[in-house]
């Protein structure tokens, strides 16, 4: 593995990393779709600050493209405040405008200047190591590893030393009001920080997969955790695999990394969605037919117990007639009478079903309950 | 007038201003359905989540016919939102988080398909990157007549299940227990917003298509309460926003179509927000002027009555300003409020000894007391005192 590749992996997986911690609390807190529209909304800011400083490297355009996305936020919020429109629909009125000031500015203004508003929406790791930091003729790395180091820091940091408010006002918002948690400057924090991180990220792996950087690798971990520390650490984790299985993904198929990186966490997440322990659609499956066999075992049982050494018991403690009488189909039949047997609360005699001891009690326990 | 001239027979003009129109019309239109049901988002999601199928039926047809790439479109922005229903329906995954997810992995699996394109020794992938900004100035009559048929198709499936989706979008659960099927009159609603979605995709792009679903319906929404009358509004402001974004963009230099329209359509939404006559915030902020206006009197009148009644032998008593201040939360209205009743005819001054109701106002006074008139004697019987009200209300007005 040659040292580019190495490095394109590393400012993936930490680029991943540095998205996956502040989107738990967007889907925590259900503003997933804010770092939707932040991340398109920060492009009038990111050519506003290139007019200023004629220069696509300055820091001042990573400020100004974060203050943008805090303007954002806090459009969205006032409209949304008004009442007159919806969250979802504020949050869709807003972006649009402020991504189409941006592409009318640099179409008008800016047109002959390499500022592609193709890399806003897309970007190409391919050429991240190509972009080096160099101080004093000291090659010190990628540039794009030291924007989203420091940014992963950040974002760790806000977290550890805001973790009980973030807790509290993610579940129970109006108790972190009534402590006096100051919900309203936690939520612009956590917005800030989602800000600074899709600007940084975007350079990277352009901004709608920001968003999934941002979203499924949290979605993920919580259909298997209900603990947020582990939701952090394992939305931290996928996402970083999601970004060096997307990077081999890329290099199998000749094509986007950004774009595999984001089909890697589309895949994860349908895995997950799928097969999860507890979650997963084989688990509630499965569960739902562990159920539907307890109850109709439950219900032979009472049946059974019904008729017992009454004049119908010799007709009505048949198998077949369970399909009559209970209008059971044969093979919950077969399932039922399967597992009771098992169980030890029926046998058979011949064609005719009995119950035991044990399964008699059973019956009497649940027709009490 | 050359303006006028070309837009009747600028042959390029012309088919983007209509292309323009037609999906302003058809997404403006499905888009009111979409922000009533607090689904805007839902648009952006599809339009997204469309690349992959532009991508996918290219590869399978090597064609660019705007009805193939719209049909792939549509079936891969069907199956992004079914996805979404599902994930909503048997996970604890919410639904913004579902739509973000289909939305850019969606959008991610595009991308890949693109650069595998770019790659085949016939790929030209030129045409197909057009679709995430839209390229509405490379619309030909042919794709104007696409986008007009699929988008009249989705309109007339509209007025037909016109009751079905109303019960949808307002009252779900009545609706299920009318029997209607719900769950896929839902689906079909969705399927319709996504035709509406692809036929604009080429116009607007990927990224912009969500507002033209959900700005002309955000500013319909402030006209009125009537849902046929917002649809046609929807429509209306749609097209316009369409045809003057384009008709703009078309006539200044170096300005994209595309953003140009969401920014006629935004212009729309904030017009209609500030200047609606009922919902409007001018209009509430008028309102709410009007009602401190008319609290401010209805106290003074209420405690110069409350006054009057301590006085049963005189009540043409007059009473300072200083003892209506100290009745009152707010004293710096008392003054105001007296002079605005002076002006109606129904509390006169009396020199230096204060103010007293007239005999038009002690009739007012009477039709809005809160404290009886009987009780009046008792309570000066008694000895006490009546001060101070309980919360007023704003619905209180005074007769004309």
């Amino acid at each position: 593995m040659t040292q580019g590749q190495l490095e394109i992996q590393l400012i993936a997986a930490v680029t991943a990393a540095a998205c996956a911690l502040p989107g738990v609390f967007l889907v925590l807190r259900r503003v997933s779709l804010m770092s939707d529209a932040i991340s398109h909304a920060i492009l009038p800011g990111l050519v506003l600050a290139f007019f200023v400083t004629e220069d696509l490297a300055s820091p001042l355009l990573i400020v100004a493209a974060a203050a943008t996305g805090v303007l954002t936020v806090v459009l969205i919020e006032a409209l949304s405040r008004t009442g007159r429109v919806k969250e979802d629909a504020a949050i869709g009125l807003v972006f649009p405008v402020l991504f189409s000031l941006g592409v009318v500015l640099i179409a008008r203004f800016a047109s002959d200047v390499h500022l592609d508003v193709d890399a806003v929406l897309l970007g190409e790791l391919a050429f991240a190591p190509f972009n080096r930091f160099v101080v004093g003729g000291t090659d010190l790395g990628p540039q794009a590893l030291w924007v989203m180091g420091p940014v992963l820091l950040l974002n760790l940091g806000f977290i550890v030393a805001f973790f009980k408010e973030l807790k509290l006002s993610t579940f129970d918002a109006g108790l972190a009001a009534a402590l006096g948690f100051a919900p309203v400057a936690l939520h612009y924090g956590l917005m800030t920080l989602v800000s600074v991180t899709a600007v940084g990220a975007f350079d990277a792996v352009g901004s709608i997969l920001v968003v999934a950087l941002m979203i499924a690798p949290p979605a993920t971990a919580y259909l298997l955790t209900d603990r947020l520390t582990v939701m952090l650490g394992l939305s931290a984790g996928l996402g970083v695999l999601c970004a060096v299985a997307g990077y081999w993904m890329a290099r199998g198929l000749d094509s986007s990394i950004a774009g595999s990186m984001a089909t890697a966490a589309g895949l994860a997440f349908a895995l997950t969605f799928a097969f999860a322990p507890e979650r997963g659609l084989v688990a509630l499956a499965r569960r739902r037919r562990t159920r539907r066999r307890a109850f109709a075992e439950k219900m032979l049982a009472v049946h059974l117990l019904h008729h017992e050494g009454t004049p119908q018991e010799d007709r009505e403690c048949r198998v077949p007639h369970l399909q009559e009488h209970l209008r059971w189909t044969p093979d919950l039949a077969k399932l039922a009478v399967e597992a009771a047997v098992r169980d030890g609360y029926v046998v058979r005699r011949v064609d005719r079903l009995a119950l035991t001891a044990e399964g008699r009690a059973y019956a009497r326990e649940s027709m009490v309950d | 007038m050359d303006l006028l001239h070309d837009l009747l027979f600028d042959y390029t003009l012309r088919t983007v201003a209509l292309g323009a129109a037609t999906l302003g019309i058809v997404s403006g239109s499905l888009g009111t359905y979409a922000v009533l049901r607090g689904q805007s988002l839902l648009g952006d999601a599809v339009s997204h989540a469309a690349l992959p199928g532009i991508a996918l039926a290219f590869l399978l047809t090597g064609s660019k016919a705007p009805l193939v790439l719209v049909i792939g479109a549509a079936l891969a922005g069907w199956v992004g939102t079914l996805a979404v229903m599902g994930v909503v329906r048997r996970s604890r995954i919410p639904f913004d988080a579902a739509l973000g997810i289909v939305l850019s992995v969606f959008f991610g699996f595009g991308l890949v398909l693109l650069v595998v394109i770019q790659r085949q020794p016939a790929g030209n992938q030129a045409g197909l990157d057009s679709f995430l900004f839209g390229q509405a100035a490379a619309l030909v009559t042919r794709d104007v007549v696409v986008m007009a048929a699929l988008g009249a198709a989705a309109l007339v499936v509209t007025l037909a299940f016109w009751k079905e989706f109303k019960l949808l979008a307002f009252d779900t659960a009545f609706g299920s227990t009318l029997g209607l099927p719900m769950r896929r009159l839902d689906v079909a609603l969705t399927t319709l917003i996504v035709i509406a979605i692809v036929i604009g995709l080429q116009t607007v792009g990927v990224v912009l298509m969500s507002a033209m679903l959900i700005a002309p319906a955000a500013a319909a929404r402030q006209w009125t309460d009537r849902l046929g009358v917002m649809m046609g509004l929807a429509a209306f402001f749609g097209a316009l926003a369409g045809a003057s974004g384009a008709v703009i963009s078309a006539t200044t230099t170096q300005l994209p179509t595309g953003p140009t329209i969401v920014l006629c359509a935004s212009v729309l939404v904030v017009v209609s927000l500030a200047f609606a006559p009922r919902r409007g915030l001018i209009a509430a902020w008028l309102r709410a002027r009007r009602n401190r206006t008319n609290l401010r009197e209805i106290g003074v009148l209420e405690d110069l009555y409350t006054l009057a009644l301590q006085h049963a032998e005189n009540p043409h008593h007059p009473h300072p300003v200083a003892t209506l201040q100290t009745m009152t939360a707010r004293p710096e209205s008392v003054v105001p409020g007296l002079e605005a009743l002076a002006a109606r005819g129904l509390v006169a001054s009396h020199d230096d000894r204060g103010w007293t109701l007239t005999e038009q106002g002690l009739s007012a006074a009477r039709a809005f007391a809160r404290i009886p008139e009987g009780s009046g004697q008792k309570a000066e019987g008694s000895g006490r005192r009546t001060t101070g009200h309980g919360p007023r209300t704003t619905d209180h007005g005074l007769p004309p």
